[in-house]
């Protein structure tokens, strides 16, 4: 249907990506409905739990249902607490999915989910080291995030919110700043609620935006994918195009500038 | 600070009576808050907040979905042994209940998790009475050795031990411990428990702590509904997860719902059948299913087959994360010596296949493994 519409593709680690929506595989109601709302979302990379494959078995469902030439796999390293943890998830993971492109995710604390600044540096750091390609999901940080691309990560995640709330781009002012400084590809997740939200973080400037609750708990999760797609696309476009500024409004009386033309 | 102080600071007959004069409105401030309080789990535990138990509901469903998504995990009991050296007035592996006592063996436990493999299960909960000579730690530890390389997720429900023992389990593959408080009623649990290491009260009510120091993965609370006034058991229940919330923060939490089941006893050669008063009704169960998400939309909650088969498909997508299927409660229940003495009677005998049809039929999507190994560098 979009095709042909004339966005820059994402290049990512020299990977060319026609689809700026990244999205998740939890939460799905039935395998089967997961994989028809990725493939009406034109994802082409989509991040997968190690926890909930079963790596030994090559008839696992979850996995069965992702084999397809257009859909990348991007291991996730949910569940590990600490860089030691993550190293070791990532290097199973690469074994059992035979990619080294790893979405590097460490909360030691389960309830919120929140990254471990810290212990992801530091991971990050030895992954790159080890060859992975490393995009790490982070807090957003400005600071935290030039600190990873000095290390090597190929792409950064920022946080627009708690992840699974919906609740949008809360962290909106630093996600501008890391826009506005990165180097590399930034991908905005977590927490992006509706279609409007991943829309308004791709007219900032995100490289990209990574959806998964949103899509996955909807009533129509291929709908719900479309129009992710849509929105995702149309923000694209608009940030492309250079969406117009609010203006500044002329006011009819200038009481601090008007005496200049009183002369 | 003392790990009492929690405890200290609620007075059971204060809140009880806190509890039940609870006006409508405070539990419309309840349900209308966005970040709720204890003081509002009570307001929606309270005999007022029954009114309102449709709303509840379906905010609960909402809340859940939004961070379980629709799926439901799957885990299978593993009974190891019904040795015991405890009274419990409410068990049929109890001291004084004249049964033939069994312990498996390590083929006997290969045997069982063989049968629990083929049922489809990955995540596993041992059970034992308490029996230190006999089933202690050197006999979980072999037994968690033995299963480790089979199961993605190995969970233990035995007697409270020290922190140490807790290391050194956790060392072989332990991920999360399962310890119920039964009643946080001092004299009411001193009257269930007479006899045996358990009728220290302190030492079970301390246990969370030393998991939470041991840095135990998961850790799953709970009271005995049925022993006391469910209400207030279940506040101090949610009192107890808040403080550990806080305290042990890279820890997580699940809570059970085990309501009191009828139990065999075996006296003067007949088997008798000991029924306890219905202290809580279906009504009350989804009342308190709802409060728990309403207050901690993060807790997990997993309900076992001690429910009928029509209250499990009802509650399924109201709050629930986890379920069992096809449950034995009885030690060698699934291929060793499936007639022995269950620890109580389970309502739902459906088997695990025919569960997971159910879940389907709902739109959910059972889930077998979401755990691995490999995550804790095991």
């Amino acid at each position: 249907m979009s095709t042909n519409i004339p966005t820059q593709p994402l290049v990512i680690s020299g990977k060319i990506f026609a689809s700026r929506l990244f999205t998740g595989t939890g939460k799905f109601g039935a395998a089967q409905l997961m994989e028809d709302a990725l493939l009406a979302s034109g994802t082409e990379l989509v991040t997968v739990a190690l926890k909930r494959i079963d790596a030994l078995n090559r008839q696992d469902n979850l996995l069965a249902h992702l084999a397809h030439p257009r859909l990348n796999l991007l291991p996730n390293t949910s569940g590990v607490r600490t860089a030691k943890e993550a190293v070791f998830a990532a290097q199973m993971a690469r074994e059992a999915l035979e990619t080294n492109w790893l979405k590097l995710e460490i909360h030691p604390d389960p309830k919120y989910l929140l990254p471990d600044p810290i212990e992801t540096l530091k991971a990050a750091d030895e992954l790159v080291k080890l060859g992975f390609i490393v995009l790490p999901y982070v807090h957003a940080d400005p600071v935290l995030c030039k600190r990873l691309e000095e290390v090597g990560v190929a792409a950064v995640m920022p946080l627009g919110a708690p992840i699974g709330t919906n609740k949008g781009l809360r962290t909106i002012d630093f996600l501008e700043i890391i826009i506005e400084q990165s180097r590399i590809p930034v991908v905005v997740d977590a927490g992006l609620g509706a279609p409007s939200h991943a829309a308004a973080a791709m007219e900032m400037g995100a490289d990209a935006v990574l959806v998964n609750t949103a899509i996955a708990v909807s009533d129509d999760p291929v709908r719900m994918a479309m129009a992710f797609k849509l929105a995702v696309e149309a923000g694209r476009l608009a940030y492309e195009a250079r969406l117009a500024r609010p203006s500044v409004m002329a006011h009819a009386s200038s009481p601090f500038t008007a005496f200049l033309d009183e002369l | 600070m003392s790990p009492h102080t929690w405890f200290d600071a609620h007075d059971w007959d204060t809140v009880q009576r806190a509890i039940y004069a609870t006006t409508p409105r405070q539990v419309e401030r309840a349900l209308g808050s966005t970040r709720r309080t204890l003081a509002d789990f009570q307001a929606l535990i309270s005999p007022a907040a029954q009114a309102y138990l449709e709303p509840m509901a379906q905010l609960s469903h909402q809340l859940t979905q939004k961070r379980f998504g629709k799926t439901i995990q799957l885990y299978a009991p593993l009974y190891l042994s019904n040795e015991c050296q405890n009274i419990c007035t409410y068990c049929a592996f109890s001291l004084d209940n004249r049964i033939s006592r069994r312990t498996l063996t390590d083929e006997e436990i290969l045997r069982e998790a063989t049968a629990v493999k083929e049922l489809g299960y990955d995540h596993i909960l041992l059970v034992t009475g308490e029996a230190n000579q006999t089933v202690g730690v050197p006999y979980l530890k072999n037994a968690i050795r033995l299963l480790q390389p089979h199961f993605a997720h190995i969970s233990l429900e035995v007697q409270p031990l020290d922190q140490p023992e807790y290391e050194e389990l956790m060392a072989e593959g332990l991920n999360t411990v399962l310890v119920y408080q039964e009643t946080y009623h001092r004299e009411t649990y001193k009257n269930h428990h007479p006899k045996g290491k358990k009728s220290n009260f302190s030492y079970r009510l301390d246990t969370p702590d030393r998991l939470g120091k041991a840095g135990i993965h998961k850790m799953g609370l709970g009271a005995l509904l049925g022993l006391e006034d469910w209400r207030t058991d279940s506040f101090f229940t949610a009192a107890h997860l808040h403080y550990l919330e806080r305290r042990y923060w890279e820890t997580r939490y699940s809570i059970s719902f085990p309501r009191l089941r009828p139990i065999d006893l075996l006296q003067n050669d007949t088997i008798t059948s000991k029924s306890f008063e219905r202290c809580m009704t279906d009504r009350d169960l989804v009342q308190l299913i709802c409060a728990y998400r309403l207050f901690n939309e993060e807790v997990e909650l997993s309900l076992s087959t001690r429910e009928t088969p029509r209250f499990r498909d009802h509650v399924l997508k109201l709050g629930i994360t986890s379920m069992s299927a096809g449950s034995k409660t009885n030690p060698g229940g699934y291929a060793v010596a499936p007639q022995s003495l269950e620890q109580f009677a389970i309502s739902d005998e459906r088997s695990p296949a025919q569960m997971v049809d159910v879940i389907r039929s709902q739109g959910y999507e059972p889930v077998w493994k979401d755990w691995d190994k490999t995550l804790t560098g095991a």
